[in-house]
Protein backbone atom coordinates (compact mmCIF):
# COMPACT_ATOMS: atom_id res chain seq x y z
CA UNK A 1 0.00 0.00 0.00
CA UNK A 2 1.15 3.25 -0.71
CA UNK A 3 0.69 6.68 0.78
CA UNK A 4 -1.65 7.87 -1.14
CA UNK A 5 -3.59 4.28 -0.90
CA UNK A 6 -3.45 5.05 2.49
CA UNK A 7 -4.51 8.39 2.43
CA UNK A 8 -7.46 6.78 0.39
CA UNK A 9 -8.73 4.42 2.98
CA UNK A 10 -8.51 6.53 5.91
CA UNK A 11 -12.58 7.41 6.04
CA UNK A 12 -13.23 3.51 5.75
CA UNK A 13 -10.64 3.16 8.52
CA UNK A 14 -12.01 5.83 11.36
CA UNK A 15 -15.68 4.38 10.52
CA UNK A 16 -14.40 0.78 10.74
CA UNK A 17 -15.39 0.14 7.14
CA UNK A 18 -12.44 -1.83 6.05
CA UNK A 19 -12.62 -4.91 4.54
CA UNK A 20 -10.10 -7.43 6.69
CA UNK A 21 -7.28 -7.74 3.51
CA UNK A 22 -7.87 -4.23 2.69
CA UNK A 23 -7.21 -3.44 6.94
CA UNK A 24 -4.19 -5.65 6.88
CA UNK A 25 -2.45 -3.60 4.12
CA UNK A 26 -3.42 -0.42 6.31
CA UNK A 27 -1.71 -1.58 9.93
CA UNK A 28 1.10 -3.14 7.69
CA UNK A 29 1.99 0.62 6.38
CA UNK A 30 0.88 2.35 9.52
CA UNK A 31 3.64 0.34 11.33
CA UNK A 32 6.78 1.42 8.82
CA UNK A 33 5.77 4.51 7.67
CA UNK A 34 5.84 7.47 10.16
CA UNK A 35 4.61 10.09 8.00
CA UNK A 36 1.37 8.37 7.65
CA UNK A 37 1.51 7.74 11.45
CA UNK A 38 1.63 12.16 12.06
CA UNK A 39 -0.84 12.06 8.77
CA UNK A 40 -3.75 9.99 10.72
CA UNK A 41 -2.86 11.32 14.17
CA UNK A 42 -3.09 15.17 12.76
CA UNK A 43 -6.60 13.86 10.49
CA UNK A 44 -7.96 11.85 14.01
CA UNK A 45 -6.99 15.24 16.21
CA UNK A 46 -8.58 17.84 13.45
CA UNK A 47 -12.37 15.29 14.12
CA UNK A 48 -11.45 15.87 17.97
CA UNK A 49 -10.84 19.62 17.32
CA UNK A 50 -14.40 20.31 15.45
CA UNK A 51 -15.98 18.74 18.53
CA UNK A 52 -14.77 21.13 20.81
CA UNK A 53 -14.82 23.82 18.81
CA UNK A 54 -18.60 23.48 19.05
CA UNK A 55 -18.89 21.71 22.30
CA UNK A 56 -21.56 24.09 24.95
CA UNK A 57 -20.15 22.82 27.90
CA UNK A 58 -22.42 22.79 31.06
CA UNK A 59 -22.59 25.99 32.42
CA UNK A 60 -21.66 27.75 29.66
CA UNK A 61 -24.41 30.37 28.07
CA UNK A 62 -27.07 29.04 26.25
CA UNK A 63 -27.34 30.29 22.63
CA UNK A 64 -28.81 33.52 22.44
CA UNK A 65 -32.06 34.04 20.77
CA UNK A 66 -33.35 37.37 19.99
CA UNK A 67 -36.65 37.69 21.94
CA UNK A 68 -37.77 39.49 18.88
CA UNK A 69 -37.15 36.68 16.90
CA UNK A 70 -38.94 34.53 19.92
CA UNK A 71 -42.03 36.82 19.17
CA UNK A 72 -42.55 36.91 15.56
CA UNK A 73 -41.88 33.31 15.53
CA UNK A 74 -45.24 32.68 18.53
CA UNK A 75 -47.11 35.41 16.01
CA UNK A 76 -46.50 33.69 12.74
CA UNK A 77 -47.44 30.37 14.32
CA UNK A 78 -50.43 31.66 16.00
CA UNK A 79 -51.82 33.41 12.91
CA UNK A 80 -51.43 29.93 10.43
CA UNK B 1 -45.72 35.01 7.35
CA UNK B 2 -43.78 38.14 8.55
CA UNK B 3 -40.17 37.17 8.15
CA UNK B 4 -37.90 39.54 10.93
CA UNK B 5 -34.74 40.98 10.41
CA UNK B 6 -33.95 43.19 13.55
CA UNK B 7 -30.73 43.91 15.70
CA UNK B 8 -29.17 40.81 16.42
CA UNK B 9 -29.18 40.18 20.18
CA UNK B 10 -31.41 43.50 21.19
CA UNK B 11 -33.16 40.99 24.42
CA UNK B 12 -32.41 38.75 26.07
CA UNK B 13 -34.25 34.87 25.43
CA UNK B 14 -34.83 32.97 28.17
CA UNK B 15 -32.02 30.20 28.40
CA UNK B 16 -32.44 26.90 26.82
CA UNK B 17 -33.64 24.30 29.75
CA UNK B 18 -32.48 21.01 29.83
CA UNK B 19 -34.03 18.57 26.99
CA UNK B 20 -37.66 17.38 28.12
CA UNK B 21 -37.47 13.71 29.00
CA UNK B 22 -39.35 11.60 26.68
CA UNK B 23 -42.65 11.13 28.72
CA UNK B 24 -42.63 14.84 28.92
CA UNK B 25 -42.39 15.54 24.95
CA UNK B 26 -45.57 13.32 24.53
CA UNK B 27 -47.62 15.19 27.35
CA UNK B 28 -45.94 18.28 25.28
CA UNK B 29 -47.18 17.20 22.10
CA UNK B 30 -50.83 15.78 22.79
CA UNK B 31 -50.96 19.78 24.29
CA UNK B 32 -49.95 21.05 21.37
CA UNK B 33 -52.46 18.88 18.95
CA UNK B 34 -55.08 20.05 21.14
CA UNK B 35 -54.81 23.61 20.35
CA UNK B 36 -53.08 24.64 23.56
CA UNK B 37 -51.48 27.70 23.00
CA UNK B 38 -49.22 27.83 26.13
CA UNK B 39 -47.67 24.46 24.79
CA UNK B 40 -46.77 25.92 21.43
CA UNK B 41 -45.26 28.64 23.27
CA UNK B 42 -43.25 26.24 25.33
CA UNK B 43 -42.14 24.63 22.62
CA UNK B 44 -40.69 27.41 20.64
CA UNK B 45 -39.12 28.69 24.35
CA UNK B 46 -37.25 25.48 24.89
CA UNK B 47 -36.05 24.29 21.74
CA UNK B 48 -35.24 27.88 19.81
CA UNK B 49 -31.75 28.29 21.46
CA UNK B 50 -30.44 24.52 20.28
CA UNK B 51 -31.97 24.82 17.17
CA UNK B 52 -30.79 28.54 16.16
CA UNK B 53 -27.32 26.96 17.21
CA UNK B 54 -27.79 24.45 13.93
CA UNK B 55 -29.13 27.16 11.57
CA UNK B 56 -26.15 29.56 12.92
CA UNK B 57 -23.53 26.61 12.16
CA UNK B 58 -24.87 25.97 8.79
CA UNK B 59 -25.67 29.08 7.17
CA UNK B 60 -23.11 31.47 8.86
CA UNK B 61 -25.33 34.66 8.99
CA UNK B 62 -27.46 35.63 11.28
CA UNK B 63 -30.61 36.95 9.44
CA UNK B 64 -30.75 33.35 7.19
CA UNK B 65 -30.87 31.86 10.74
CA UNK B 66 -33.02 33.96 12.11
CA UNK B 67 -35.44 33.08 8.66
CA UNK B 68 -34.40 29.63 8.52
CA UNK B 69 -35.61 28.90 12.36
CA UNK B 70 -38.86 30.63 11.59
CA UNK B 71 -39.19 28.86 8.68
CA UNK B 72 -38.40 25.74 10.53
CA UNK B 73 -41.23 25.87 13.51
CA UNK B 74 -43.69 27.01 10.86
CA UNK B 75 -43.23 23.53 9.09
CA UNK B 76 -43.31 21.89 12.30
CA UNK B 77 -46.53 23.20 13.70
CA UNK B 78 -47.82 22.52 10.19
CA UNK B 79 -46.48 18.40 10.36
CA UNK B 80 -47.31 17.94 13.81
CA UNK B 81 -50.01 16.18 13.09
CA UNK B 82 -48.73 13.58 10.90
CA UNK B 83 -45.40 13.54 13.42
CA UNK B 84 -45.56 9.47 14.49
CA UNK B 85 -43.33 9.49 17.22
CA UNK B 86 -40.83 7.45 15.70
CA UNK B 87 -38.09 9.74 16.73
CA UNK B 88 -37.84 11.99 19.57
CA UNK B 89 -39.48 15.08 18.84
CA UNK B 90 -36.06 16.93 19.35
CA UNK B 91 -34.89 14.60 16.90
CA UNK B 92 -37.06 15.44 14.46
CA UNK B 93 -37.16 19.22 14.79
CA UNK B 94 -33.45 19.27 14.43
CA UNK B 95 -34.29 17.46 11.36
CA UNK B 96 -36.61 20.10 10.24
CA UNK B 97 -34.04 23.20 11.08
CA UNK B 98 -31.66 21.54 9.30
CA UNK B 99 -33.55 21.42 6.29
CA UNK B 100 -34.76 24.82 6.53
CA UNK B 101 -30.85 26.08 6.60
CA UNK B 102 -30.19 23.95 3.87
CA UNK B 103 -32.73 25.36 1.64
CA UNK B 104 -31.79 29.02 2.58
CA UNK B 105 -28.17 27.76 1.20
CA UNK B 106 -29.86 26.87 -1.89
CA UNK B 107 -32.00 29.79 -2.67
CA UNK B 108 -28.73 32.60 -1.75
CA UNK B 109 -26.86 32.80 -4.49
CA UNK B 110 -23.68 31.23 -4.46
CA UNK B 111 -20.64 33.76 -3.83
CA UNK B 112 -17.18 32.42 -5.88
CA UNK B 113 -15.62 29.59 -3.96
CA UNK B 114 -11.54 28.86 -3.23
CA UNK B 115 -11.00 25.51 -4.54
CA UNK B 116 -10.39 22.61 -2.52
CA UNK B 117 -7.36 20.57 -4.45
CA UNK B 118 -5.00 22.94 -3.02
CA UNK B 119 -5.75 22.12 0.70
CA UNK B 120 -5.30 18.03 -0.34
CA UNK B 121 -2.39 15.92 0.42
CA UNK B 122 0.12 16.04 -2.62
CA UNK B 123 1.64 12.75 -3.67
CA UNK B 124 5.19 11.89 -5.26
CA UNK B 125 5.02 9.97 -7.91
CA UNK B 126 5.74 6.81 -6.22
CA UNK B 127 2.82 7.28 -4.11
CA UNK B 128 4.68 8.23 -1.49
CA UNK B 129 3.27 12.30 0.70
CA UNK B 130 5.35 14.85 -0.97
CA UNK B 131 4.75 17.21 2.41
CA UNK B 132 6.11 16.40 5.67
CA UNK B 133 4.00 15.73 8.56
CA UNK B 134 4.49 16.60 11.60
CA UNK B 135 2.38 15.70 15.15
CA UNK B 136 0.57 18.52 16.74
CA UNK B 137 0.75 20.10 19.77
CA UNK B 138 0.19 18.25 22.58
CA UNK B 139 -3.45 18.25 24.25
CA UNK B 140 -2.62 19.75 27.64
CA UNK B 141 -1.26 22.71 25.24
CA UNK B 142 -4.49 22.78 23.47
CA UNK B 143 -6.77 22.76 26.52
CA UNK B 144 -4.71 26.18 27.80
CA UNK B 145 -5.30 27.76 24.70
CA UNK B 146 -8.80 26.82 24.20
CA UNK B 147 -10.67 29.56 23.39
CA UNK B 148 -8.26 30.50 20.69
CA UNK B 149 -8.09 26.89 19.43
CA UNK B 150 -11.84 27.25 18.73
CA UNK B 151 -11.95 30.27 16.93
CA UNK B 152 -9.29 29.47 15.19
CA UNK B 153 -11.26 25.34 13.94
CA UNK B 154 -14.56 27.64 13.69
CA UNK B 155 -13.10 30.39 11.44
CA UNK B 156 -11.17 27.61 8.98
CA UNK B 157 -14.41 25.45 8.43
CA UNK B 158 -16.02 28.92 7.63
CA UNK B 159 -12.86 28.59 5.22
CA UNK B 160 -14.21 25.42 3.10
CA UNK B 161 -15.98 25.39 0.00
CA UNK B 162 -19.66 25.38 1.09
CA UNK B 163 -20.79 22.10 -0.02
CA UNK B 164 -17.47 20.61 1.79
CA UNK B 165 -18.45 22.66 4.83
CA UNK B 166 -21.65 21.54 4.69
CA UNK B 167 -21.13 17.80 4.37
CA UNK B 168 -18.81 18.30 7.50
CA UNK B 169 -20.91 20.15 9.64
CA UNK B 170 -24.16 17.62 8.89
CA UNK B 171 -21.33 14.53 9.63
CA UNK B 172 -18.98 14.98 12.29
CA UNK B 173 -21.21 17.97 14.52
CA UNK B 174 -24.72 17.93 13.59
CA UNK B 175 -24.05 13.84 13.78
CA UNK B 176 -26.39 12.73 10.70
CA UNK B 177 -25.89 9.30 9.23
CA UNK B 178 -24.16 9.47 5.47
CA UNK B 179 -27.65 8.26 4.37
CA UNK B 180 -29.53 10.90 5.87
CA UNK B 181 -27.46 13.93 4.40
CA UNK B 182 -27.41 11.95 1.59
CA UNK B 183 -31.16 12.66 1.24
CA UNK B 184 -30.83 16.08 2.51
CA UNK B 185 -28.40 17.13 -0.26
CA UNK B 186 -30.41 15.12 -2.93
CA UNK B 187 -26.31 13.50 -3.49
CA UNK B 188 -25.64 10.28 -3.41
CA UNK B 189 -23.91 8.07 -0.64
CA UNK B 190 -20.57 7.74 -2.40
CA UNK B 191 -20.61 11.78 -2.68
CA UNK B 192 -21.00 12.34 1.04
CA UNK B 193 -18.16 10.00 1.75
CA UNK B 194 -15.96 11.80 -0.96
CA UNK B 195 -16.73 15.27 0.42
CA UNK B 196 -16.58 14.12 4.15
CA UNK B 197 -12.88 12.83 3.53
CA UNK B 198 -12.04 15.41 1.42
CA UNK B 199 -13.50 18.44 4.47
CA UNK B 200 -11.64 16.71 6.86
CA UNK B 201 -8.29 16.71 4.94
CA UNK B 202 -8.59 20.56 4.00
CA UNK B 203 -9.61 21.49 7.51
CA UNK B 204 -6.60 19.79 8.54
CA UNK B 205 -4.13 21.25 6.15
CA UNK B 206 -5.63 24.73 7.10
CA UNK B 207 -5.19 23.68 10.80
CA UNK B 208 -1.74 21.74 10.48
CA UNK B 209 -0.15 25.69 10.17
CA UNK B 210 -1.00 26.84 13.60
CA UNK B 211 -0.84 23.24 15.52
CA UNK B 212 2.38 21.88 14.41
CA UNK B 213 4.68 20.54 17.35
CA UNK B 214 7.47 22.32 15.55
CA UNK B 215 5.78 25.62 14.82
Amino acid sequence: MTCREFAEFILDYVEGRLRPEVKAAFDEHLARCPQCVAYLDTYLATMELEKVAFANPEGEVAPHVPADLLQAILSSISRS
Amino acid sequence: MTKTSGPIGTAEAPQAPAALDPLDELTLLAAIRRGDQAACERLVQLYSPRLMSVARRLLGNEEDARDALQDAFISAFRGIAAFNGQSRLSTWLHRIVINSALMKLRSRRRRPEQSIETLLPTFLETGQHSEHFVEWLATGEVAMHQGQVKRLVRESIDRLPEIYRTVLLLRDIEELDTQETAQLLGVTPVTVKVRLHRARQALRTLLDAHLRGDS
